[in-house]
This record gives structure tokens, C-alpha cells and sequence, in this order.
């Protein structure tokens, strides 16, 4: 069964690069347009993995990643931050709050398709 | 791809410039609005963001200067102002105006761009920070193959950020040969123990050639939380020579997990090193035996490099060849039933997996017909040897030279050209090549000699056999052919015709037998050895100059394009090589010819041979018939069957010893639907119908 990545971001250009991307890797792709979106979807949703941007309305990447750890069914699964080169410090609290990983934007397809690989096996 | 992305970006971009423009519109009532301040510092970053992302470099950069102010209003380190409003709103004026510019295709006015950046930095003197611009990562660099030895022990709480310690182990397995020693660092009481802890760390040896870099990029996301510990143990990019492998004493003193002064210590007595300092407790087992799977690690890397070097070729027994040969048969066989049942069946999805089952077996079939290729060249060696000695027998001076000895041909078909190859030399040096004093009479050099050549033409290869010699005596090829009942003593003969007379059974001008031709070998079993091999052979010649013989023969005897024919319920195939075309033959066109077989094909007479009479088959034949009309040696003789089917793949199965002699018929083949067909064999049947007009 193909695994599920949910991808959480309030730009739909981006959000429509990483879904169609995903797809063409095989993937299905939940898209939620905010932190708050993609934490009522979490619960309800299981995904194998989280895709979310830092800088959102509503609930933002830190808190999203916070709030998806505390759920029983996000324990373990990878979650990966969209950050920009200039947010260093937010890699840091992404970290602290439970990311696993993070992505550069600006990002290629084949980019983002190697951090999923290495981080959902 | 990209195109559908830009367009989502252009369009979503419009839409947050028009929320930007609100926002700052209402930014201005409420310059402390945490909210308001929050929502246009997002806005520029997703256009900044996406921006890059779908190639638009420019608007990123631009709007990075504008995010940057933003982000110290956002932390309360820049005061919103009015000058402030004013100039983020040109700015968005302008990111409005560079989008514009990119849906045109056009570029930007650059000199407000410059304004707006100069007006924003000083409201907020940043340095002179670069905008940031995508850069790609670099290629990473092309290594030789090295072993690094890496320790990857990661802290107890890994897996709470969703790490699997396991996937990256994995990615490690993937660049190359990999071992890999799972190492506990001692579990904690079961009370103060964490279920959900990682208390195992790995020592890995990894021989790649992807470099240093590509090894630190796995660990990229846990590099902090982890130690990692990555060294380079052995190049191997240069000699292999060197078998041994650091002692295992070298080994734990190199990874830190024993003193110099501890080894020594231990070395002092006389067992083997890593079980001494076990037994007495210096280090862990566990410890050795991970740097004893480093040992051997190498030793492995280092055996397969030399194999590797070692097996650019490899010796096969040639009944492993056939074996395989043989099975490819079968499986051209059934491939060509499933083509049919899927035709048949009129199943779309059958029909997909018959094509790419058809492709697959080609593939297969050439690959393992080329296996069994060989260079003609071996034979020609031995030809030198024989060569040599002969002309030493006859007293003639003799020398043999060789071209395209790197030719290859199918192992069988060089086997079985051999004797045919042996006799025709043997006739050049005996009867082509005259006795060193004739030569010289003749204004020729003494030495004689004879060529012998191989070249690939299409999907056969030509072998000639061509010496330097007196030539053939066509008077004399002539009288002995009159005085055998060859042919009749007025017949008029072109000088083809008149060579191709030495092949007719029976024939040899030598006058006297030597010992060398005399075999009651003839001229006519070479004809017939080569056409076995579904060859022809032709004869060229100028008195005085010397004559050339031409061997043409197909480059594998296993599988042939054939054309399937019906002749009532039995079927027939004719190597497709020969066939011309396929025409009608009505009852009235045989009529009108008067019982002779003759059809009249565009304005030209061509010969036929009924096969369905030929080989007595009862039944009424069909209201209209197929000529299939052959060309052998320039010559089209047609053969009347009931039904063309089409062209098949033949895997060519000999008869039994029992059918050997059976004369037009040189092999069978088993069809799709499990049924035998003949394979006809259209030189001999032409010359059995000729023999018999005669």
C-alpha cells in the first residue's frame, strides 16, 4: 500500500509542487493549508510522514510539529520542515520541538524526493 | 512540468500581493498590530520561497530585502513608520510589476528595484547581507574506491524525532560493500530504562567510491545528536597487491578502544591476540569481534577487486552454451504459441504481455546467440600449419596469408566449416598452385599464395579462399564434364555455368589422384557440407591469374526467419533469405499453361515446383494457390502451397538419423500450437526437379 505524506503549507504553489512530486514517486498526499488544518487531519488521518513550512497562519511549523508529536500516531514518524536559509534558528526550535529533518527552499523535485527517501526508508 | 508550477505561483502570488496591500493599508491604522505585522512578514516569505522555487530569482532576491525589514518589525527591533508603509507598498507595486513582467516574458525595470532595496536598507542597515539565491548543491566529487570505518552511535532518544536509526544504515548499505557490527554501550536498569531508546550503536565498514562527503550526508539530519565518527582505512584505488590487512591489535588501538601500552602488554604472550585480551578482561568481546569483521571486511574488498580484475572473461564449457542455446529454443517456441493464443484469445492485456514477452525473448535470443560467437580466427591458424606442410610435400613454395581472422561466427557453424575449408586449400595448393619453375616460366614469382579471408555481410559471412595459381582450364573442365555425361558434348555453357560444373558429383580434372586430393573427396561434397549449413558457394577464375572461391554461410545455425506455408493440414517453412515474393495462382493460370509449371509474373516466366504433387500429399488443393517464388543464385524457381501463414521465428531442430537422406528437407521446427513443420530445402529440391527434366 503506498504510504502517505501529509504536506502542510499555506502556499498552494507549493504545496502543489510537493504533492505532484510525491505522486509521481508513488506517494499519496494529504494537503492541508495551515499548522491547524494539518493537526484536525493528523487526527483523524494516519500518515507516514509530515512535510510542513515554519511560517504559516493560524498554527505555525513549530507548533504544528509540537502538536503532531504529542499524538500517539505521529510518535515516530518522520516530520520534515520546509525552511528558508535564513531561518537557522528555527532549524534549531523545529529541532528542539521533534522535526527530524529539515529542506532548504528553495527545493528541486529530486531534493525532495531524497529526503523522503532517506527518511521513510 | 515546471510550466503548471509557475503558473500556480504567478497566480497565488497575485492574490497575496492584494492581501498585502490590505494588510499594509491596515498596518497603517494599527502600526503595533502584532497580527497585521505577522501576516506581511508571511506573505513576503512564501513569495520570496515559492518564488525561488519556480525559477523566479529576481522577485526572491527583491523580496528578501523587504521579508528582512519585516522580520525586525516582527522582533520588535524596527518601529513601523510611515516612511516605512510607503515603501513596503512601492515594493509590492514592484513585485507586482516584475510579475507581470515574467507572465510577458519580459524583464523588469531594474533602477526602481535599486531605489526601493536603498530606501529599505536604510530604515534597517543590515550589512550588506547577499540576497539569498538558490545555489545547487555541488556534484559530489568522484572518489576511488576507499574503506572507511564509521561509528555511529546515536543518542538514547533518536527515534523521538521520528529518526529510524535503521534507514540510514541502509542508505550506507546501498553506496557499497558494507558491514555493519551492532555494539551496545550497556543497557541501564530495567527501571531507569526508556522502551523507546536507542542503547545500540554500529560500527560499520563501508568500501565506496562515493567519497567522504556522501557518507557525512546521511548522517546530515542527526549530526548533532550523534557521534559520528567517519575514517578513511584504505585506499584501494591504487595496487591490490598487498594481501594482508592490519593486525586486530592495530585495529582497536586505531578505533581508541584499547591503549598501545594494554596491546603490549598483552602481546607479550603467546596466544592469539584478541583472544588473550578478552580472557583477561581488557576489552569486550563484542569490541573484537567488530574490529575482526573490519579484518575481514578488507579482506573481502580486496579478493573481489582482484576477481573483478580477473573476470572480464570467462571460460564456459561449450555444453552449457548448448544447454542454454537450446532452452532459448524452447522459449522462442512457446513465446510464439503465447503470441498466437493472445491473437487468437483477442485479449488486450494478453496481447501487451505477448509483445513485451516477443521483445524480451529477441533480446534473449541474440544475446545468447552472440555468446556462442567465436572469431573464425583459431581455424585459420590451424589452416597455416596445413599449408605449410603440403607445399612442403608437393615441392611447391607456398605461403598463406589471412585477413579478418577476428570475424565471428556461430562455435557450430566453424566446426562444421572446417572440412570443407581443409578441402577447398587443398585443391588450391594442389591443383590451383603451380610447381615454383612453372611459376617462374609463367613470369610469377616463385612463392605462390594463397588468402584467405572473413568478412561480415549482412547477416552472413563471407569466407574466400583465393590463390594465386594457374586457374581453372575451362576446356578442360569442359571435356572431362562431356566425357562424364555431364553434360552434353554440344552444350552451350556460360563461364558460371562451366566452373559450376567442378561441384556437379563425380567431377575432379586432376589427371592423375595425389595423395593430398585423392580422397574421393569431390568438390561436390564441399557443395553439399555448405549448403547443410544453409551456405552457397561460388567459384570465380582467370587462367593464368589464379582462382577465388566464395563461401557464403548464415552466422548461426540455431534460429532462422523462415516463412510458414500450408499445404493441406501439413505445414512447411522456407528460410526467408531466399524468399522473393508470395503470388496467386488461379485454376485457370495453371490451365492456360498447359501442364507445364510455369507462371507468368509480370510479363516474366517463372518456373514452379507444385509441392503439394512433390510430395504426394492427397487432398484437393484450394480454388487458388500461393506461389512463393525463391531466388537462389540469381535464379526464381516458385513453389506452389495451399496457404502463406507469415513469417515465424524457426528454431532449427535436426531430424533423426533415420531421415537423414531425405532430400529437400534439411530440419523441422515445432510450432506455436505444439505441431511439427518441415523446413524445406529449396537448393536440393530445385536440383532434384532439374536432375529429373534431364
Amino acid at each position: 500500500m503506498a504510504k502517505v505524506i501529509m504536506t502542510a503549507d499555506d502556499s498552494a504553489s507549493v504545496r502543489q509542487m510537493v504533492t505532484f512530486t510525491l505522486k509521481q514517486g508513488g506517494y499519496e498526499v494529504v494537503e492541508a493549508v495551515d499548522g491547524k488544518d494539518a493537526l484536525q487531519k493528523l487526527s483523524s488521518t494516519k500518515v507516514d510522514m509530515l512535510i510542513t513550512d515554519l511560517n504559516m497562519p493560524n498554527l505555525d511549523g513549530i507548533g504544528l510539529i509540537k502538536g503532531a508529536r504529542a499524538l500517539p500516531s505521529c510518535k515516530f514518524i518522520p516530520i520534515v520542515m520546509l525552511t528558508t536559509e535564513s531561518q537557522d534558528s528555527r532549524k534549531q526550535e523545529g529541532k528542539a520541538a521533534g522535526a527530524t529533518g529539515w529542506i532548504v527552499k528553495p527545493f528541486k523535485p529530486e531534493q525532495l524526493m531524497a529526503v523522503v527517501k532517506k527518511v521513510l526508508g | 512540468m515546471m510550466d503548471i508550477h509557475r503558473q500556480a505561483f504567478l497566480e497565488e502570488a497575485a492574490e497575496l500581493l492584494t492581501e498585502l496591500e490590505t494588510s499594509l493599508l491596515e498596518l497603517e491604522e494599527r502600526p503595533e498590530d502584532p497580527d497585521i505585522i505577522g501576516r506581511v512578514f508571511r506573505a513576503m516569505h512564501t513569495i520570496k520561497g515559492s518564488g525561488a522555487m519556480f525559477g523566479f530569482d529576481d522577485i526572491a532576491a527583491f523580496t528578501h530585502e523587504v521579508e528582512t525589514v519585516f522580520d525586525m518589525v516582527r522582533n520588535g527591533r524596527l518601529k513601523v513608520t510611515k516612511k516605512l508603509v510607503n515603501l513596503t507598498l512601492a515594493a509590492r507595486d514592484q513585485i507586482k510589476a516584475m510579475l507581470d513582467a515574467a507572465e510577458r516574458g519580459d524583464l523588469p525595470e531594474e533602477s526602481v528595484s535599486c531605489q526601493i532595496i536603498a530606501g529599505l536598507r536604510e530604515l534597517a542597515p543590515h550589512g550588506d547581507e547577499q540576497p539569498q539565491v538558490h545555489e545547487p548543491k555541488a556534484q559530489p566529487e568522484r572518489a576511488t574506491l576507499a574503506t572507511y570505518r564509521i561509528r555511529f552511535a546515536p543518542v538514547a532518544e533518536i527515534m523521538a524525532c521520528g529518526t529510524n536509526p535503521l534507514h540510514l544504515l541502509n542508505e550506507l548499505r546501498e553506496m557499497g560493500t558494507c558491514s555493519i557490527t551492532a555494539q551496545s554501550k550497556g543497557f541501564p536498569p530495567l527501571e531507569g530504562m526508556n522502551p523507546e531508546g536507542c542503547y545500540v550503536y554500529w560500527d560499520i565498514v563501508l568500501t565506496t567510491d562515493q567519497g567522504v562527503n556522501a557518507i557525512r550526508d546521511v548522517f546530515i539530519f542527526v549530526e548533532d545528536d550523534c557521534e559520528i565518527r567517519i575514517e578513511e582505512i584504505a585506499d584501494h584505488g591504487a595496487s591490490v597487491a598487498d594481501d594482508g590487512y592490519k593486525k586486530l591489535g592495530e585495529i582497536l588501538v586505531e578505533r581508541g578502544d584499547i591503549t598501545a601500552e594494554a596491546m603490549a602488554e598483552v602481546l607479550g604472550q603467546q596466544k592469539r591476540f584478541g583472544e588473550l585480551a578478552v580472557s583477561q578482561g581488557i576489552i569486550p568481546e563484542a569490541k573484537v569481534q567488530s574490529a575482526l569483521v573490519e579484518q575481514r571486511h578488507i579482506k573481502e574488498v580486496r579478493q573481489e577487486k582482484q576477481s573483478q580484475e580477473a573476470a572480464t572473461s570467462i571460460r564456459v564449457p561449450a555444453e552449457r552454451l548448448d544447454v542454454l542455446v537450446n532452452l532459448v529454443g524452447e522459449l522462442v517456441t512457446v513465446q510464439a504459441r503465447l503470441s498466437q493464443t493472445a491473437i487468437e484469445r483477442d485479449d488486450v492485456e494478453l496481447s501487451a504481455i505477448a509483445e513485451e514477452v516477443e521483445r524480451l525473448t529477441s533480446e534473449l535470443r541474440d544475446s545468447a546467440l552472440n555468446i556462442r560467437m567465436l572469431p573464425i580466427g583459431s581455424t585459420f591458424s590451424k589452416f597455416k600449419r596445413l599449408v605449410r606442410d603440403l607445399s612442403s610435400e608437393l615441392g611447391k613454395e607456398i605461403e598463406m596469408t589471412t585477413d579478418g581472422a577476428e570475424t565471428e561466427l556461430d562455435k557450430t557453424v566453424i566446426e562444421k566449416l572446417n572440412d570443407p575449408l581443409v578441402h577447398l586449400i587443398r585443391n588450391s595448393i594442389d591443383h590451383g598452385i603451380e610447381l615454383p619453375e612453372a611459376r617462374v616460366a609463367a613470369g610469377k614469382p616463385r612463392h605462390g599464395t594463397v588468402h584467405l579471408a572473413a568478412v561480415h555481410s549482412g547477416d552472413s559471412v563471407l569466407i574466400t579462399i583465393k590463390d594465386d595459381g594457374a586457374g581453372l582450364d575451362k576446356e578442360a573442365i569442359r571435356a572431362k564434364a562431356v566425357e562424364k555425361g555431364i553434360i552434353p558434348a554440344a552444350a552451350e555453357l556460360s563461364e558460371k555455368e562451366l566452373f559450376n560444373l567442378i561441384f556437379a558429383p563425380g567431377f575432379s580434372t586432376a589427371k592423375k589422384l595425389s595423395s593430398v586430393s585423392g580422397r574421393g573427396v569431390g568438390m561436390d561434397v564441399v557443395k553439399r557440407a555448405i549448403e547443410a549449413l544453409r551456405g552457397s558457394i561460388d567459384v570465380s577464375s582467370s587462367r593464368g591469374e589464379g582462382t577465388r572461391i566464395t563461401v557464403r554461410i548464415p552466422l548461426t545455425l540455431a534460429i532462422i526467419e523462415s516463412l510458414l506455408v500450408k499445404i493441406g493440414g501439413d505445414s512447411f517453412m522456407l528460410p526467408l533469405a531466399l524468399v522473393n515474393e508470395c503470388v496467386e495462382l488461379t485454376r485457370e493460370d495453371v490451365a492456360r499453361a498447359h501442364g507445364r509449371n510455369l507462371a507468368n509474373v509480370r510479363d516474366h516466366l517463372v518456373p514452379y515446383i507444385p509441392l503439394r504433387e512433390r510430395f504426394g500429399i492427397s487432398g484437393e488443393p484450394p480454388e487458388i494457390e500461393q506461389i512463393v517464388i525463391t531466388e537462389v543464385e540469381g535464379a526464381r524457381v516458385g513453389f506452389v502451397v495451399d496457404h502463406v501463414i507469415g513469417e515465424h521465428q524457426t528454431v532449427i531442430k535436426s531430424l533423426g538419423r533415420a531421415y537423414k537422406n531425405i532430400e529437400g528437407i534439411s530440419g523441422a521446427t515445432i510450432l506455436g500450437d505444439g505441431s511439427v513443420a518441415l523446413i524445406l530445402d529449396i537448393q536440393h529440391l530445385i536440383q532434384s526437379v532439374e536432375r529429373e527434366a534431364h
